[in-house]
């Protein structure tokens, strides 16, 4: 029985999954971009701990009556600025400062909803995204957050990653640490803003870290690897939520579901490329490339 | 006797490569004659925790191309005072100072980046960060390579130049991950991270402490010849007699300043006593060949 093509079409002649593939390509190729900066900064969960921050100031802007976007934004920031602020202050690491801001951040929410019972808003769509419910303003922010994260890691590229490597020595060569990271935290509060109705807020930080280190996995090129993880962000994401029409499946988690098959996928990869490359010198066996065209200099 | 030999031509072949390189111009101006200050330490007490001070009241002089090497144990300071000279601490009291060009700065006017080429201890380094060699190397020139984040051409050939000046073929290693490489390898790539900023004042935290005799020679043979070229050179080792009898200047330091000069003159029992609480056993024999500058 051949699959006829026409089928395969058919999600496309809705306007709202047009709209809804749009977002997430987007949303996917921005969160594989900055997701990157995120493992390699060893804040995995940052993207995780700052989507629940901003439930918090998105149901008390709600309460509040201010725009959800204006609301979450500044929540956002404010979460993003004390965790930067209390890990670059204290001796204390940037797990434990996620933990305690945005989960006090989440707890906020949850307490407003408990005491004022006005909260009529459906938050599951917060918790775990909708993405066929995207409105024309939710799109514009995306394409706006977009293009400005994409123009922040472009010109700041060299400072990232000089911050990222060898923090002390860039501060010796000029490089303001303090603000590159601030900065930085500023815009992934705006992705997570951003991304939060398409994706939601418990599945966005697969969302993040998923292209990353399926890219990791490939190269041990800084800029390959950004490059691969923005790719693999952008497939993943059209993947999720092209199939999740044919599945009847909800999109975010078809996006996340998918994100953890191109781990394993490159997981895979990787560990069949260590065992082609594996090769001994004497009693020593390892795996690493390299041309035998002089002396083997490696030290072990 | 054979290897003696070949070590001995193999640095001089280094020497000459250094010589040669581009880097070298910038620094070779009457390097030998001048003598004037070019860092100027005060009264320097700095501490991490109130009330207790790492390095106490110390003062130094360095002349322009000295290679000084700063002698102690852990915990004696001398970590602390090259983040002091290179900006990274701020000192409770004291001053420093850059004579560059006949002219003196402030500590907080001068612009550092222009002034100091630092190399961080290779054990901070972590290894499987995704970078290749010519990514660590043009972090040196962050701000002046432009604002793409890809490498242009001008700025492959000078960091190419920069790598085969210190013997690592850059356009064979330039595309390699920092991890491939070598002990010896890996950390001439921070060297030349530094060397291609062409500071006045070169910091080295450490350089030799964790690597084989052989690739501590080649990094000691190469400081040399950049001291020789002019420039001025501050490095960090508790490595009594490895390297610093070798050294043409030492300064040992515990908390402060005991002893300052040449090796024959400061490294005697007293002034190792005061330093370590010992006295070395091995300051006569093996001190191996003399840099002197």
């Amino acid at each position: 029985m051949a699959l006829d093509p026409i089928i395969l079409l058919l999600p496309f002649q809705y306007e709202f999954f047009l709209r809804a593939i749009i977002v997430s390509i987007l949303v996917g190729g921005v969160c594989g971009l900055l997701g990157v900066y995120i493992i390699l900064r060893g804040m995995s969960y940052i993207g995780h701990g700052m989507s629940h921050a901003v439930f918090g100031g998105a149901v008390a802007s709600y309460i509040v009556g201010f725009n959800f976007y204006i609301g979450a934004t500044l929540w956002a920031f404010v979460s993003a600025f004390l965790i930067n602020e209390i890990t670059r202050r204290n001796k204390i690491k940037p797990d434990a400062a996620i933990g305690v801001v945005t989960t006090a951040g989440f707890a906020i929410g949850v307490f407003l909803i408990s005491t004022t019972r006005s909260y009529t808003r459906n938050f599951e769509a917060l918790l775990f995204g909708n993405i066929l419910g995207i409105t024309d303003q939710d799109l514009i922010v995306i394409l706006l957050v977009t293009i400005i994260t994409t123009a922040f890691l472009f010109f700041f590229q060299k400072r990232l990653l000089f911050a990222l490597f060898d923090k002390e020595a860039a501060n010796v060569y000029g490089v303001r640490t303090a603000v590159v990271e601030l900065l930085f935290s500023l815009v992934l509060a705006t992705v997570v803003i951003a991304s939060m109705n398409s994706i939601g807020v418990t599945l966005l930080a697969a969302g993040i870290v998923a292209p990353a280190i399926s890219a990791r996995m490939i190269t041990s090129n800084f800029t390959k690897m950004v490059l691969s993880s923005t790719i693999m962000g952008v497939i993943i994401a059209f993947l999720g939520m092209y199939s999740s029409y044919f599945f009847d499946s909800a999109s975010g988690s078809t996006i996340v579901l998918y994100g953890a098959a191109a781990f394993g996928i490159s997981s895979l990869y990787a560990y069949l490329r260590k065992i082609y490359q594996r090769h001994s010198h004497g009693r020593l066996v390892h795996s690493h490339p390299h041309t035998h065209i002089e002396e083997h200099k490696h030290e072990h | 006797m054979s290897s003696w030999l070949w070590r001995r031509r193999r640095n001089t072949n280094t020497n000459r490569k250094i010589k040669d390189s581009f880097y070298s111009s910038s620094y070779n101006d009457d390097a030998s004659s001048d003598r004037n200050p070019v860092l100027s330490l005060r009264n320097l007490t700095f501490g991490y925790v109130s009330h207790r001070a790492i390095i106490e009241n110390v003062s130094l002089q360095i002349p322009k191309g000295m290679f000084i090497g700063l002698l102690g144990p852990s915990g004696s300071g001398k970590s602390t005072l090259i983040k002091i000279v290179s900006g990274l601490l701020k000192p409770w009291s004291g001053s420093v100072e850059y004579n560059l060009s006949n002219t003196t700065y402030a500590y907080k006017r001068i612009d550092k980046r222009f002034v100091i080429g630092y190399v961080p201890q290779i054990e901070t380094v972590d290894w499987n960060f995704p970078v290749t060699v010519r990514e660590v190397v043009s972090m040196g020139i962050w701000d002046r390579s432009g604002i793409s984040p890809f490498l242009s051409k001008n700025i492959v050939i000078e960091i190419d130049r920069v790598l085969d000046s210190l013997e690592i073929r850059g356009h064979e290693f330039g595309k390699r991950q920092i991890r491939e490489l070598s002990g010896g390898e890996q950390q001439r790539i921070f060297l030349a991270r530094a060397l291609i900023r062409k500071p006045s004042i070169l910091v080295l935290d450490e350089p030799v402490s964790s690597i084989d005799h052989n690739t501590r020679e080649k990094i000691l043979s190469i400081l040399k010849s950049l001291s020789k070229a002019g420039l001025t050179i501050i490095m960090t080792t508790h490595d009594l007699s490895g390297i610093a009898r070798r050294l043409p200047w030492v300064v040992c330091m515990n908390k402060k300043i005991i002893a300052e000069g040449t090796p024959s003159e400061v490294l005697t029992d007293a002034n190792l006593l005061k330093t370590y609480g010992l006295v070395d056993h091995n300051s006569e024999g093996d001190a191996g060949d003399d840099i002197a500058v």
